[in-house]
């Protein structure tokens, strides 16, 4: 019993203690902003491996998902006989939910995960070290660029998902079951805010775009410098990027939509 | 170094979409010309019930959008609903014009009917409209419906 | 505990060397040196300044006067040989590209690597590799320059290469020069100053020539390589014919 509480409480002071840690890190990395204004082109180069790589499979899966909600929201709707609600229901679910959260999950899985290996590679091959040597700072030369590049990436990419998915309910709804063009997009407008549904979609994948890149950025720097410690690095990445934007999409909408 | 200008290029192409995305979700997706009324006056109107309508919801003149609705609040010494409206500028509607709330469909979203009137003097900022006629409740309709059929059987 | 009353003292514009078996904390010295480490106790100074004393800022600026060149080189892996070599003077430096590139040349030429500028370090063997990332060290020409193992995992040529290299850039720039090893072949040729560490003491020091001949039995067996001696063959156990037996239980 004592040995288990024991356990409890040294799991629990580890925990708080990469916690604090995290945050740390975080503080750090944010000191180390203002010198990446003299330097873009390190961002840039970032926002490349980030944002553009991540492109292909954020289009693909907007486009799926938008033509998923077509077909499935059609059925329903069509039951009550309001199947040209479709737009609103497709545009709706995407941008204030499907856009933000399925690009986050996205972007952890192929984005976030790639920053932690290739950090952790870095690390692990002593790298980072060297430039330390070198009187470069990592944190400064290799963390930073990459954090801000992130930060900037994932709500440009989270917008092309919901716009995406937008076009492909469209597809499915006016050019496969025969939804009427003009009330699709009409009633889409005329429920849609732009301040309380596109402007909180937008808040969120910013919210989103910052939790998912400073946790793969900070188990990338946090790794065990092993191969072993890497793989498990980037996997914690992906999980830990899954449950706190999933946990904290939660948060964010009892705050926005929850009167 | 010239493999980075082709880097820069895809960067550039890959902000540029993502803008665009932003700038299609605001202005196809989104009712964004419902903000450029901004400018605009507003009117008074009282309804017995509001039923479900919402602040920023439609303001119609015979099915065409002309404003929406800034506030809804409590008038306590009419007991009744006070609704102020905001009418956009350049639309000009007689003064003794009346409002209903009306709903879009049998469960669409409710909003406030204009029926323009035959004075000669105009509504301006801050004029109260006389006429409110209250939104239809559901379920005192059924009531209604189902009490005059008890008292028809009742006759019989 | 990883030392234990450790004092070495590195001269200035010599070659000095630490050896000692694996595990005894050479690269960890090394670090401590570099500022990356902070000891418990006790102090490392360099050129007069405490190192753990400094702040940051002050720190770095000492760091841009040291070199070290890590066992795995530790090249920047997506940038080419060229930019890992300029790397440092773009940093640290508002040096015109023209001049930059002027000075990569002079140092991967120096390093005999001046063809192979454009190669990624994905390409490179480990021996060039580290030809490379010693070019890089010696970029902003520094003062002192710090070797962890520099021959661990090379083929004879290519170590003999780096004997060669090391022993130029110290007489040619003048600079100091701490190796790290426990190659004793290599280090022994090179080295002005032995320190022999083992179990976070200095067993052992002198100039190459005395401790070949030292009548340290420990330390002989370390610059001799013999299996046996005051380290054990056996690494401790209990008794053989007792275990083996227990075994037919």
């Amino acid at each position: 019993m004592l040995t288990w509480l024991a356990h409890l409480g040294r799991a629990g002071l580890s925990f708080f203690e990469r916690l604090g840690r995290g945050h740390l890190f975080l503080l750090q990395v944010l000191a180390g902003m203002p010198g990446l204004l003299l330097r873009p082109r390190l961002v840039i180069q970032q926002i490349y491996s980030v944002g553009v790589l991540s492109l292909v499979i954020i289009v693909v899966s907007g486009l799926f998902v938008g033509m998923v909600l077509g077909l499935q929201g059609y059925n329903t709707l069509a039951d009550f006989g309001a199947a040209e609600s479709l737009g609103v229901m497709v545009a709706l679910s995407l941008v204030r939910e499907l856009g933000p959260v399925v690009a986050a999950l996205l972007f952890g899985g192929r984005a976030g995960s790639a920053l932690t290996a290739e950090i952790g590679l870095m690390k692990a091959t002593e790298q980072l070290s060297g430039m330390e040597m070198m009187a470069v700072d990592p944190l400064r030369r290799v963390i930073a660029p990459r954090f801000v590049a992130g930060f900037i990436a994932m709500p440009l990419l989270a917008a092309i998902f919901s716009a995406v998915g937008v076009i492909g309910g469209y597809f499915v709804g006016v050019g496969l079951l025969g939804v009427d063009d003009g009330a699709f997009w009409s009633q889409m407008q005329a429920r849609v805010d732009l301040y309380d549904d596109v402007m909180n979609g937008v808040i969120k994948s910013v919210a989103f775009g910052f939790v998912a890149t400073w946790i793969a950025v900070y188990e990338g720097y946090d790794a065990v410098p092993t191969a072993e410690g890497v793989s498990r690095a980037t996997t914690r990445t992906v999980v830990h990027t899954a449950l706190a934007v999933l946990g904290l999409d939660f948060v964010l909408t009892a705050l926005m939509f929850g009167e | 170094m010239k493999q980075s200008t082709t880097l820069e290029i895809m960067v550039g192409v890959f902000v540029a979409l993502g803008l665009a995305a932003l700038f299609m979700l605001a202005m196809k997706v989104s009712n964004i010309s419902a903000l450029n009324d901004e400018d605009g006056y507003l009117v008074k109107v009282h309804f017995e019930n509001v039923g479900g309508l919402k602040v920023r919801s439609a303001v119609t003149v015979a099915g065409v959008r002309v404003g929406r609705v800034e506030s809804i609040d409590f008038d306590e010494k009419l007991l009744e609903a006070r609704v102020t409206l905001k009418i956009k500028r350049d639309v000009r509607l007689p003064s003794d014009s009346s409002a209903s709330i009306f709903t879009a469909g049998l469960l669409g979203e409710q909003y406030v009917g204009l029926e323009p009137g035959g004075a000669d003097t105009y509504l301006k900022e801050g004029d109260v409209i006389a006429l409110g006629q209250s939104a239809l409740i559901l379920e005192q309709i059924i009531g209604r419906v189902l009490f005059s059929k008890a008292a028809e059987g009742g006759t019989q | 505990m990883i030392f234990d009353g450790v004092d070495i003292d590195i001269p200035r514009g010599k070659v000095t060397a630490i050896m000692g078996p694996s595990g005894t904390g050479k690269t960890t010295l090394l670090r401590m040196i570099g500022g990356q480490l902070r000891p418990r106790a006790g102090r490392v100074m360099v050129d007069g300044q405490d190192v753990h004393a400094l702040r940051r800022g002050e720190l770095y600026a000492l760091r841009k006067r040291m070199g070290m060149l890590f066992q795995s080189g530790a090249l920047l892996t997506d940038l080419n040989v060229y930019d890992n070599v300029a790397f440092p003077l773009r940093e640290h430096t508002e040096l015109p590209e023209s001049m930059i590139r002027d000075l990569v040349l002079m140092k991967l030429e120096a390093v005999g690597l001046r063809g192979a500028r454009d190669m990624m370090p994905s390409e490179l063997s480990g021996g060039m590799a580290r030809r490379v990332a010693l070019a890089r060290a010696i970029a902003l020409d520094p003062m002192m320059i710090m070797y962890d193992e520099p021959f661990t995992g090379l083929d004879p040529i290519s170590k003999g290469a780096v004997v060669e290299l090391i022993h130029k850039i110290n007489t040619a720039l003048g600079v100091t020069s701490i190796i790290v090893s426990h190659d004793v072949r290599e280090t022994t040729a090179i080295s002005d100053y032995i320190y022999v560490l083992s179990d976070g003491k200095v067993v052992g020091q002198g100039t190459p020539q005395a401790l070949m001949e030292s009548d340290s039995p420990w330390v002989r067996q370390f610059m001799q390589g013999l299996p046996d001696g005051p380290v054990p063959f056996h690494y401790p156990a209990s008794d053989y014919a007792a275990d083996l037996l227990a075994g037919q239980g």
